[in-house]
């Protein structure tokens, strides 16, 4: 969970920085993609989506004898408002956390809203899209894509989170590290948030399928004759979440040295490159983490990045050619 | 907070229950008579300040840290309050905690535990600026009615449709958790109560027909607003305290001295 709502501090400057202006300009651009769609008819609806997740947050949700975990709602609310209304929404109630609860730190806005809206809602997305592809066509492929979607896209908001600490770290704990514990505890929160969201668009399919931008392109019909697959396919949605994460997990977490061995290898490092850490530009941070395994680090660190690019950049593409009406039949 | 962790439901994430408009408490002060825009402008400056002071400049950060204490006291919050709102950075807390622990690097042996140095700077700086950073913006909420916020927003010329945005959701925010609140006793009256992630059907059914009911209510809420002839800008309503130059320079003041303290220890060493 500590990739959200990350206090003043978290990171360094320079990757606050970066990332608010990143996210302004993401925010901004959304903005203007969804200009048409949110004119004066829109503006309340989107106050009240926002006010929705705000709440949906403080659902909690059993997960485990006791333990609880809550909605985080970013893919949610793309594959229910559009990526572009929808990481709008989640950004406003990142905003609004910070502001009115001290829950997020304000100079960490700029990752906070990339962490938690931006990633989220597009790379969510691209991979509902992608999803909804090999899943039937009905309300039950839909369901299932989002259950994927939302899960896998909260892991993918971890990673984000941990390569943003690969160049500003505020503390001295490897990337190797911080990725694995981020993605494994990521890993789990993410099996809770897709089954949660594939319900929560179940039911509101259920009810008001109109309000359902991810299945806009749905008939009537084919909104109807999912109801005997809906199970089946939520468990198997659910069994291919693990799977994915389990691989995912296996392929990048568990690869780095024992601990303790870790601590004697960077010793003789960073005890000379410690000037650099807190000196620190963005290369002289880069260079100092993770030294035991330089390579190891810039390789998961590239392929991973590279997967969150690839799958925000599908979502920004496959949004913008998003059928806007429903055929009708 | 939650009463019962046990029933699944509880509202948590460390909001409690919503009372929007019990967020500001502070008696009659400086601070609460100043406007909002001013007061977000000084609140945005000052912890940006505080996140890119050093963290080696210890005495800046402690002076800082002073200085957010004396606007507490300044603005009358009480001290229960502001503790109470700094719960959301317990884990975070917790985390800075083990930091000495799991780092890397130079070892200090304290006792019998060996503490990582840099891991103990760490500690410092996330304990440090996340504690002043979240001080500062609680004093901001206690002082300031949630509505003048959102007006400050836009007189600092934040988008109009994000701004707008915000003012739907603060002004119905109450109502959806109140919705919500309502559905989960409905639920516990019920007897459900689920222990296990794949009890979760119910709750999730409730979060879906909550996203129904509060959509719904935005497509009445338009109608009735288009009604009254709403024309996609938000309404001057109340009293709007005009900003003058003084309350920008009184509001800019921490900032001010923040700098000062950060440019003085960093020019000093």
């Amino acid at each position: 969970m500590l990739a959200m709502h990350a206090p003043d501090g978290f990171l360094e400057p320079q990757v606050a920085l970066v990332t608010a202006l990143a996210s302004a300009v993401v925010v901004a651009w959304c903005l203007r993609r969804a200009a048409d769609e949110l004119d004066d008819r829109r503006i309340p609806l989107a106050g009240l989506a926002a006010a929705f997740i705000f709440a949906a947050q403080m659902f909690n949700f059993p997960v485990a004898s006791g333990t609880t975990g809550h909605l985080l709602g970013g893919a949610l609310a793309a594959i229910l408002l559009g990526p572009h209304v929808g990481t709008i929404v989640v950004t406003v109630v990142v905003v609004v956390q910070a502001l009115l609860f001290a829950d997020g730190g304000i100079t960490a806005l700029g990752y906070n809203v990339m962490n938690m809206a931006i990633v989220p809602a597009f790379a969510g997305w691209a991979l509902f899209v992608l999803f909804r592809r090999v899943l039937p066509t009905n309300a039950a492929g839909v369901v299932g894509a989002t259950g994927l979607a939302a899960g896998v896209s909260v892991v993918l908001a971890s990673v984000a989170f941990s390569l943003q600490w690969l160049f500003g770290a505020s503390a001295p704990v490897p990337f190797d590290t911080v990725f694995s514990a981020m993605v494994a505890v990521h890993a789990l929160i993410g099996i809770g948030e897709g089954m949660l969201s594939a319900a929560v668009v179940a039911a509101v399919l259920a009810a008001r399928p109109d309000l359902v931008r991810g299945a806009q392109d749905l008939t009537p019909a084919q909104l109807g004759d999912g109801d005997r697959v809906k199970a089946r396919t939520f468990v198997i949605g659910a069994l291919l979440v693990v799977v994915t994460f389990a691989a995912v997990v296996s392929q990048f977490a568990f690869d780095d040295p024992d601990g303790l061995e870790r601590v004697a290898i960077d010793q003789g490092f960073i005890g000379s490159a410690r000037d650099h850490a807190f000196g620190g530009s963005l290369f002289a941070d880069y260079a100092t983490r993770g030294i035991g395994n330089e390579q190891v680090s810039l390789a998961v660190a590239g392929l991973a990045g590279a997967t969150v690019a690839l799958l925000v950049g599908y979502g920004l593409a496959s949004a913008s050619r998003w059928p806007r009406t429903r055929p009708t039949g | 907070m939650a009463a019962n962790p046990s029933d699944g439901l509880t509202v948590g994430a460390g909001h409690g229950r919503l009372h929007l408009d019990q967020l500001a408490v502070g008696a009659p002060s400086a601070v609460r008579r100043l406007p909002a825009a001013p007061k977000l402008a000084g609140l945005f400056a000052f912890v940006t300040v505080v996140a890119v002071t050093p963290r080696w400049a210890v005495g800046a950060l402690v002076a800082d840290a002073a200085l957010v204490v004396a606007l507490v006291v300044i603005a009358r919050v009480p001290a229960l309050v502001v503790l109470r709102r700094l719960v959301a950075l317990a884990p975070f807390l917790a985390f800075a905690l083990t930091l000495p622990l799991i780092g890397t690097g130079e070892q200090v042996d304290v006792g019998p535990v060996a503490l990582s140095v840099d891991g103990l700077w760490a500690m410092w700086n996330l304990v440090a600026k996340a504690t002043i950073g979240a001080t500062a913006a609680i004093v901001l909420t206690a002082t300031t009615p949630v509505p003048d916020i959102v007006r400050g927003l836009e007189d600092l010329r934040f988008p109009r449709v994000i701004v707008a945005i915000v003012a739907f959701m603060v002004r119905y925010l109450e109502l959806v958790a109140d919705q919500l609140g309502r559905t989960r006793l409905a639920m516990t009256a019920r007897a459900h109560d689920p222990r296990w992630l794949w009890q979760i059907r119910p709750i999730a059914s409730s979060v879906g027909s909550l996203f129904v009911r509060t959509y719904e209510r935005g497509e009445r809420v338009h109608l009735a607003m288009a009604a009254r002839g709403f024309e996609a800008t938000m309404p001057v309503t109340g009293w709007v305290t005009p900003i003058r130059r003084s309350d920008v320079v009184v509001a800019l003041l921490p900032a001010v001295a923040a700098s000062t303290f950060a440019i003085t220890i960093v020019i000093g060493t």
